[in-house]
């Protein structure tokens, strides 16, 4: 049972934290699925076959099924996810998907904005955008707290913004600006709100894992209910920090939610070309950490996901998430994305958050197509204000480039500009002869 | 001859020499089914294919690790790692084994490796993807690093390098990859360990490499028309070995050394190079050593600090003027904007 | 109407080409839609509207290569005024002014000579302590300082220009042309070497031929004095025995009809017996790039020897284990040949230490310049009688001065010392040279 990581993970589930023996968990196998097709029929689209397969597979047998994996990586997330025992009203359901697509809109639409000034040489570095990832992010920042903490890698607009931080300080942060929330010192890939908890941006593959795992140390240090989340791409997983952080955070029972977004593509290399094992979750077996895969264009299946990892954070158990969804654009602005096929391509706008959630809320009459618009509208006006707010804010002075050197003031700091001389000439004293 | 870019010139001989050895294979991240992230590598997985370009997970210590021990059997990898930044990631692999194993084993194995991968600021990519630190590589004996500034040196260099049979570290340059100039058509691999006279002059030595190498010919030329000043351009080509004679050898002829560099002041290579010309030509100087380098600040993405913090070529003519004139010479136009 | 402008599609772009246009003069384009493929200095990319209406305009056309911010299309929206939002400034990477279409790429960094927009430099750590002046007060730069060493200069009398009052070589232009040459500057009456014009009125400087001996003589001795640090020491023996054993030595020889010897032959065979026991300075430095030095164990001595061809250095080899006397043979023999038909390879290769003796021209005492590879020379001075003190008195007795030049980079000062200390003993103790075992 120990190595049968699939099962002992919806064994783990199902006991700790849907109060079911394993007796019952057993039995009800295929029950289970059953329940969840019936408890979320409105919603759900997963095949709840695909997952028992996999639930029962072992690892041994995953590895072996590892060339094919590709395509199912690409196309169907596996869905790990187990009904939740109180199901939702209707009611409750519909706010909160509402609240979701406002959100959702204005991730999309700030991303539009801030690509089309990238192109416009506005907005200088690297510029990688959320597409595709807005049902993500606010599933996952959703469940945070406002005192839990978030690190995340240089794809971080949205959560920046979905951590509370006001769109106008991200894109004057985007366009370098004194009123950028990093002050234009990071730009896109390196934002940063103590105040709203958003540990930062990193630009190196990997790097904010250690560092998270020390927050949640600290946290731990300090006997606090709180919890870090820590988010990386697909690719990150392949890194020796990686391991090296699961690890000791597993070790010492730390506060932390590892969540790999698996937008199928490292840049452009897919998660199968990159990965021996391209279901990232079960990577978390070998550190003994309780893993699950969620669809990543679902906010709610999301939610509920970062819910489950969250809580089971705070309880001292670090927990990986594996959050499936689609990269709608090149790795960066500038990426023409010419690796994907056509075929690849048209199956990306079926797939594309935001308008299937759209859609979702007419036909289930949550709102009217007329109130989807509107929404759109005031989204759009939010981002173009966002850009107004951005290019009116001032440059930094270059007399400020110094100010930022050390947090201690420090003899001989050096605050020269280059072809600064090391020593000013100083006339010599006369020498009388 | 053919004119060609930087960048293309490094595709070609990349290819030649694909072709010439089949010990020479290809690995990094990126480099085949997205063409590379600067399409250095573009075409050649289709061409050679994925035994001989090979596309890594991001893993820079396994894959630069992997390439040493494949170098330690014979193969000749050449490396890309994606901008020398991410260099530091494998920096215990280069620095503990590819620049180790040859004297550390008493000479038994070799490693005949390339790592290319390009540095430079500039282009507002912020703190940890703008460094220019070249210099870790070029501190540690056993390593060899080189730097060309022109398509034809990139071309000389990297044959060169591949047919080394040391670890050798081929620094490209962002700012670099676009330039365009003469590229023979002969596959002569140039020196290692030698730097070149870019340009011949007597008032001044201006010493540089990669981009500033680049930049201090420009200069130079510029200020020969603008000013009529005879200005002699040194392009290390190599840091380590470093061709401490050319140095020495021009500053006893011009008397005074302006030295530019991309990385920071403290510690930078400027520092060597300066210490160089102390020792070697003392009694020649007749002004002190001028370095240009980088603002010693992590760099900042906003371009008006990005910019503030790199040197630029006002920045270099400034150093110039103010050597030349600490040597006697009375500028007409600049000399009097800054005193 | 909005203007299209050549986007940024790379990270590292500059300039774009028009691959093609999507779109033409009178389509309706909506937002989304493809309107240019631009090619960039990476790849070819499509470029999307991000605005609706109608093109009325293409302005750049296909195959063209414009810089980004270029204007490369105008699309009527419908509206009269100018760019929606225009950029609150410029940003660097796209020229306001870059219109024009360009079919070379621009520099990486382009030169503009204009006066640097930096100026003064601010924060530079202030210098409380005047700057080191040397020993003399005198306050110039080490050039100065070499010229007037060079050229006997009182740089008191000059009044420094430079940084802080730096004496500059600028400074020291009149005081050069005054200054005496190294050349005498009297008129004297001179053999024409040359045939060939003056080419210098005020030198009277005639062009002669450098031979290509002279050329490698010349290339060797200064790749010797720049690339080896030199260090000197000079020492005194007593030569009193020695000049009396030779006089004996010589007036056995007579009767024999042997070949006299001498001081030379005798400093020869004391210097191969000091290497014996100083192996170390009997040694090659290979260079900064190899881990090894080479000792040999053959001691081969040469002897500069000045001949019409220049200097040369015939080599005597295993000159410990030969005779004074056919040492003085061996030498003898070399020095004519050198100044006859010359000197074969053979005998000017393999030294391992040289002897440059310029006593027979009464010179006291000089320093010499290594001979590479090799890591020492001796340079010998003539052999002069004295006032020396012995006891309480004053008394005149041979004297001879010696001055070793070692590689310091394979030989430190003791060593080189202590090499000295037995070359000296054996000259103060003549017999030993000659009773030696070879």
């Amino acid at each position: 049972m120990t190595s049968d990581f699939g099962s002992n993970l919806l064994y783990e589930l199902a006991t700790e934290r849907h109060d079911m023996t394993l007796k019952e968990f057993l039995m009800t196998d295929s029950a289970l699925s059953k329940t969840k097709v019936a408890a979320k029929k409105a919603v759900a689209k997963k095949a709840p076959a695909k997952k028992a397969v996999a639930a029962k597979s072992t690892v041994k047998k995953v590895v072996a099924k590892k060339a094919p994996a590709k395509k199912a990586v690409a196309a169907k997330p596996t869905v790990k996810e187990v009904t939740p025992k109180k199901v939702a009203t209707k009611k409750v359901d519909g706010d909160q998907l509402v609240s979701f697509y406002r959100d959702m809109m204005l991730i999309r639409r700030f991303e539009e904005r801030a690509a089309r000034a990238y192109t416009e040489a506005l907005i200088g570095g690297y510029c990688h955008l959320n597409l595709g990832e807005e049902a993500t992010v606010v599933g996952l920042m959703s469940a945070l707290r406002e005192t839990d903490y978030l690190f995340t890698n240089y794809r971080e607009h949205g959560y920046a913004i979905m951590r509370g931080i006001d769109p106008n300080r991200a894109m004057a942060e985007l366009y370098g600006r004194v009123d950028g929330v990093s002050k234009g010192w990071g730009g896109s890939m390196h934002m940063f709100d103590m105040t709203h908890r958003l540990l930062g941006g990193y630009g190196i593959v990997g790097g904010q894992l250690p560092l998270a795992t020390g927050a949640a140390l600290a946290i731990q240090y300090r006997g606090l209910d709180e919890v870090v989340m820590c988010t990386m791409g697909d690719g990150t997983a392949n890194i020796g920090a990686f391991h090296e952080s699961l690890n000791i955070a597993a070790l010492w029972n730390l506060p932390v939610v590892f969540v790999v977004i698996n937008n199928g593509l490292g840049m452009g290399t897919t998660v199968a070309k990159a990965s021996a094992e391209p279901e990232i979750y079960k990577r978390a077996s070998a550190y003994a950490m309780t893993a699950e895969r969620v669809d990543g264009l679902d906010p709610m299946s999301v939610l509920h996901a970062a819910q489950r990892a969250i809580a089971s954070a705070r309880t001292g158990k670090p927990y990986l998430l594996e959050v499936v969804c689609e990269r709608l654009r090149g790795h960066s602005v500038v990426d023409p994305a010419k690796y994907r096929s056509p075929e690849d391509v048209a199956q990306l706008a079926k797939a594309d958050p935001v308008p299937n959630l759209a859609a979702r809320l007419i036909r289930d009459k949550i709102l009217t197509a007329a109130e989807v618009h509107q929404i759109d509208e005031e989204q759009t006006a939010r981002a173009d204000a966002a850009d107004a707010f951005a290019q009116a804010s001032a440059q930094p002075d270059v007399s400020t480039l110094f100010d930022y050197n050390y947090a201690t003031p420090v003899a001989n700091d050096s605050r020269r500009l280059p072809g600064d001389p090391l020593f000013a000439v100083v006339a010599r004293p006369e020498v009388s002869r | 001859m053919t004119i060609k870019t930087y960048r293309q010139t490094l595709h070609d001989t990349l290819r030649a020499e694909m072709l010439r050895d089949e010990n020479v294979f290809l690995m990094g991240e990126e480099i085949g089914v997205f063409e590379g992230s600067y399409k250095i590598t573009a075409g050649l997985l289709a061409e050679f294919g994925d035994k001989r370009v090979k596309d890594t997970p991001i893993a820079e210590e396994g894959f630069t690790g992997a390439a040493i021990g494949a170098a330690m059997l014979g193969l000749r990898p050449v490396v890309e790692i994606m901008t020398i930044n991410f260099s530091l990631l494998a920096l215990d692999q280069i620095v503990n084994h590819a620049a180790k194993i040859y004297g550390m084993f008493g000479g038994q194995a070799k490693v005949p490796m390339v790592i290319r991968t390009p540095g430079g600021g500039g282009q507002q990519l912020g703190a940890t993807h703008s460094q220019n630190i070249e210099l870790y590589y070029a501190f540690v004996p056993g390593m060899k690093v080189v730097a060309p500034s022109t398509p034809a040196d990139a071309k000389a260099l990297l044959l060169a390098a591949i047919r080394d049979d040391d670890p050798v570290l081929f620094l490209e340059n962002l700012a670099l990859y676009n330039t365009k100039g003469d590229v023979p058509d002969d596959d002569t691999p140039a020196e290692i360990g030698k730097a070149k006279i870019s340009r011949e002059g007597h008032d001044l030595t201006l010493i540089g490499y990669s981009r500033m190498a680049y930049i201090a010919k420009n200069v130079a030329d510029a200020l020969s028309e603008s000013e009529g000043l005879d200005i002699e351009v040194i392009d290390l080509m190599s840091l380590r070995p470093l061709d401490r004679e050319t140095i020495v050898n021009s500053v006893k002829k011009t008397h005074a050394a302006v030295v530019l560099e991309d990385d920071w002041l403290t510690y930078g290579i400027g520092a060597e190079i300066a210490a160089t010309i102390s020792d070697g030509a003392f009694d020649y100087l007749d002004a002190p050593v001028r370095r240009v380098a980088m603002a010693e600040v992590p760099m900042p993405y906003s371009k008006v600090l990005e910019s503030a913090a790199m040197p630029t070529n006002d920045d270099v003519i400034n150093a110039i003027f103010q050597t030349l004139e600490a040597v006697g010479r009375r500028l007409k136009k600049v000399g009097q904007s800054h005193d | 109407m909005i203007e299209i402008k050549m986007p940024r599609l790379s990270d590292t772009m500059e300039e774009g080409a028009i691959a093609s246009w999507h779109k033409h003069p009178g389509d309706r384009i909506e937002i989304g839609d493809v309107l240019v493929e631009i090619e960039t200095d990476k790849a070819t990319m499509d470029y999307e509207a991000y605005e609706a209406g109608t093109l009325s305009e293409i302005l750049v056309s296909e195959g063209a290569t414009v810089t980004i911010g270029t204007p490369i299309a105008v699309l009527d929206n419908g509206k009269d005024s100018g760019p929606a939002s225009a950029p609150a400034s410029a940003p660097a990477s796209a020229p306001a002014s870059a219109s024009a279409v360009t079919t070379t790429p621009a520099p990486a960094s382009p030169v503009t000579v204009v006066a640097p927009a930096r100026a003064v430099p601010a924060p530079v750590n202030k210098v409380v302590e005047p700057q080191h002046s040397g020993s003399d007060g005198v306050f110039a730069s080490p050039l100065v300082r070499k010229l007037a060493r060079d050229h006997d200069l009182d740089l008191s009398r000059v009044r420094g220009t430079g940084p802080g009052g730096r004496i500059i070589r600028a400074d020291l232009s009149d005081l050069l042309a005054e200054a005496p040459t190294p050349a005498p500057s009297r008129a004297v009456t001179r053999p024409v070497i040359a045939t060939g014009p003056i080419v210098d009125e005020k030198r009277s400087s005639q062009e002669v031929v450098v031979t290509k001996a002279r050329r490698i003589i010349a290339r060797r001795l200064s790749e010797s004095a720049q690339s080896i640090p030199h260090f000197y020491v000079t020492a005194v023996a007593d030569a009193h025995v020695l000049m009396e054993m030779r006089t004996d030595l010589n007036k056995q020889a007579e009767a024999k009809g042997l070949t006299k010897i001498s001081v030379n032959d005798l400093i020869i065979r004391a210097s191969a017996l000091a290497l014996r026991e100083h192996p170390e300075v009997n040694a090659s430095y290979l260079g900064d790039d190899s881990s090894v030095m080479l000792v040999h164990n053959r001691i081969n001595i040469g002897v500069a020897v000045a001949s019409k061809h220049g200097l040369v250095v015939p080599v005597i080899v295993d000159a410990d284990v030969k005779t004074v006397a056919e040492l003085g043979v061996e030498a003898k023999f070399l020095a004519t040949q050198a100044s006859g038909k010359g000197l074969s390879i053979d005998q000017m290769s393999g030294g391992t230490f040289t002897i440059s003796n310029l006593g027979m021209f009464g010179v006291e005492e000089f320093t010499a310049i290594i001979n590479p590879p090799e890591g020492a020379i001796l340079a010998v001075g003539a052999t002069t009688r004295e006032p020396v003190v012995v006891g309480d008195e004053i008394v005149a007795r041979y004297r001879v001065r010696f001055t070793l030049s070692a590689d310091h980079r394979i030989i430190d000062g003791a060593l080189a010392a202590q090499f000295l200390r037995t070359l000296t003993s054996l000259i103060e103790h003549p017999w030993r040279i000659v009773a030696t075992e070879g």
